[in-house]
């Protein structure tokens, strides 16, 4: 007990260490890190809770439970994947910056407190727009600004929540919220900004496609998922969960279908596979919350795999957008081999992992006899099917051959996509070893005969759909464009009231600027230096001689004055004089 | 430069057999339908080939809509944010 660690440590302070490395005793070092993360991990006790005095609270930086336990393991395992996939990586940044970010995303679902769990929610924005930043492109440094102003204002949310909550309550636990009063409100919308709630979800589809190649893998496993499992923490029954979730099962496939870059149809199907998930927890009961999970672990693996095989097609062509791609099975034939078993899995193929996960919260929708949802939970399973299972690899591997000759994948990432398909695979196949790490005892069976066949056909028959249309030339042709999303509101009318404020406040600095400062001042300044200088000057008049009127030795005095005045070579007693006048007058006038 | 190697889809008659292949499992699927027992929910889950035509139709409206409907409502040129 005493010779384990809390889990977010090791990757936290581990990170700090990465910089001072280089070559191969970086990559070995990188790699063994979440190894020896999930050995501690899986040393620590069940129901272990370390505790730290802070203030006049105590913050329980770890408790282990079966819902963050589940969490936990699925993220040493996406932090695995990712880190060999990014081994060609020469810069120290993407990995410092991907162990603090998953790091905190450890401390986040491990944490037994509000006050810890904010600060890891925090860290993890840091993280990962350092992830989306590292790609250094003009587009990436925008998206990454657009993310930190979102996921601030997300966090401040959640912050004035957390806050109110306690100055309430008087207790910082972390546990079941519901949705009571203003405080717990603003802590459900808090996460609900890093859930990609619909109209907030516009930061995931506009800076993940953004993010470097292993970043976007990285950032596809941890904010939203951490967001789900926070709201399994704390709002588990919530009803509005149901259709929120219903919501963003369902819109986000339209725009995936058009959706031309094939990151962003990705990211599109993240928000419409968190929909499941939210969905889950909505409906609240042991079957539904399992099914979120459950789906949780399983979208972390094929979502990490399919971001992967995308980001291995970037690294060779340099290409994304569907447009620019086609053919590329010829010489990427393992990674599109493997971006197949992502798709068969996102899609819930049997023998696949969706089909073990994405059915536990279907049925937990049909067994409430909830009609509607259940519907729209099948028409996103067929729609998903459609833009992740056949659009990706059949764009990017398949259809019009786009010429690219290039290398297959870097052995890495063959090795990486490797991992992660063979998980995505036994998942599917042996479903036993994910259902016991479940938070509640998992009685479902996934593998009846019903479920294989209707299944099957379909997907098989969206399939057919798809090929019919594809045919007839009906589907809707890639075009090279960008789709408007809810995002727009803030980089369109935003910006411009922006811009119209930056006019108005910009121009009332340079007139009060010009006014007070230059003139004004100017004047004032000018008129102080001179004064003593006229004072003398109107002083002295009545004692020159008359006759020198207009003389030129009057207008030589007054400049041999002037140049005295300015010198400051005055006789004293002059000075003594005019400062006598002016505290005569100051005694007069004030 | 070297002459590239034919591939596996490059022959017709290759795309030929996957089609063949999957309209054959499409129709073998549609007959098995009526031989399986539901493990239903709902009562139209029990109708024959209820999932077969919900996943047809759902993806022919998701296509319809979002070519007819949504693409005309949101595209925009490339350099739109520019």
């Amino acid at each position: 007990m005493t010779n384990v660690l809390p889990p977010f440590m090791i990757f936290i302070l581990g990170a700090f260490v990465i910089p001072f490395l280089r070559g191969r005793v970086r990559s070995v070092y990188v790699v063994s890190l979440p190894v020896i993360g999930m050995i501690n991990l899986l040393l620590i006790p069940a129901d272990t809770v370390m505790t730290a005095g802070f203030l006049d609270y105590e913050l329980t930086l770890v408790r282990i439970d079966r819902l963050s336990l589940a969490f936990g393991y699925i993220f040493h395992i996406a932090a695995f994947v990712t880190v060999i996939y990014i081994l060609h990586v020469k810069k120290s940044l993407e990995y410092v910056a991907g162990f603090v970010y998953s790091g905190a995303a450890l401390g986040a679902v491990f944490a037994g407190d509000l006050f810890t769990f904010f600060a890891f929610w925090e860290t993890l924005t840091v993280g990962s727009v350092m992830l989306i930043w590292a790609r250094r492109s003009k587009s990436s440094s925008a998206a990454g600004f657009r993310y930190l102003l979102v996921h601030v204002t997300g966090g401040l949310t959640l912050l004035a929540g957390i806050v109110m909550m306690v100055v309430e309550t008087g207790s910082i636990h972390f546990g079941h919220i519901g949705l009571t009063g203003l405080s717990s409100w603003l802590i459900f919308m808090g996460i609900g900004v890093n859930c990609a709630w619909p109209f907030l979800h516009t930061w995931l589809t506009d800076a993940y496609p953004e993010a470097t190649i292993g970043g976007t893998v990285f950032l596809s496993a941890f904010t939203t998922k951490t967001a789900v499992y926070a709201l399994a923490r704390a709002f588990p029954g919530t009803e509005l969960l149901i259709w929120i979730g219903v919501a963003m099962a369902a819109f986000p496939i339209f725009f995936a279908v058009i959706e031309n870059d094939l990151r962003r149809v990705l990211a599109y199907s993240l928000v419409n596979q968190v929909g499941f998930m939210v969905v889950g927890i909505g409906i609240g009961t042991e079957l539904a919350i399992n099914g979120a999970v459950a789906h949780a672990c399983n979208d972390i693996l094929f979502k990490s795999l399919l971001f992967m095989s995308m980001g291995a097609v970037i690294h060779r062509t340099g290409k994304i957008n569907a447009t620019d791609l086609g053919g590329l099975y010829k010489s990427m034939p393992w990674t599109a081999g493997f971006c197949i078993v992502g798709a068969a899995s996102i899609s819930a193929f049997p023998f696949f992992s969706g089909f073990v996960s994405k059915s536990m919260v279907m049925s937990a929708a049909g067994k409430d006899h909830m009609v509607g949802v259940w519907l729209v939970l099948l028409f996103a399973s067929a729609g998903v099917f459609h833009h992740a299972g056949i659009k990706i690899p059949f764009f990017a591997f398949f259809g019009h051959d786009a010429g690219h000759r290039v290398k297959e994948a870097p052995k890495h990432m063959l090795v990486a996509m490797g991992i992660t398909a063979f998980l995505c695979i036994f998942n599917g196949t042996f479903y036993k070893p994910l259902y016991s790490i479940l938070p509640y005892p998992a009685l479902y069976e996934p593998y009846t005969l019903s479920h294989v066949v209707t299944q099957t056909e379909l997907l098989f028959y969206s399939a057919l759909a798809f090929t019919l249309l594809l045919l007839s030339g009906i589907y809707p042709a890639e075009i090279r464009a960008i789709n408007l999303d809810f995002d727009w509101f803030y980089r369109k009318p935003l910006v411009g009231l922006s811009n119209g404020l930056a006019t108005l406040l910009n121009g009332l600095n340079r007139v009060m600027d010009r006014l007070l400062v230059k003139e004004f001042t100017g004047a004032v300044n000018e008129a102080a230096i001179d004064a003593t200088a006229r004072l003398a000057w109107v002083a002295i008049v009545p004692f020159i001689k008359n006759k020198d009127n207009p003389h030129p030795r009057r207008e030589i005095f007054k400049k041999k004055l002037d140049a005295a005045f300015a010198t400051g070579t005055s006789p004293v007693g002059l000075f003594a004089a005019c400062a006598g006048l002016f505290i005569v007058m100051l005694f007069v006038f004030i | 430069m070297e002459r590239e190697k034919n591939h596996l889809f490059d022959k017709p008659e290759n795309v030929k057999r996957l089609l063949i292949i999957f309209f054959s499992s499409v129709i073998l699927l549609f007959v098995l339908d009526f031989f399986v027992h539901k493990h239903a929910h709902f009562p139209w889950e029990n109708w024959p080939v209820f999932y077969a035509i919900f996943g047809f139709v759902a993806c022919v409206i998701l296509v319809l809509v979002s070519r007819f409907v949504l693409r005309p409502l949101v595209k925009r040129r490339e350099d739109y944010y520019d």
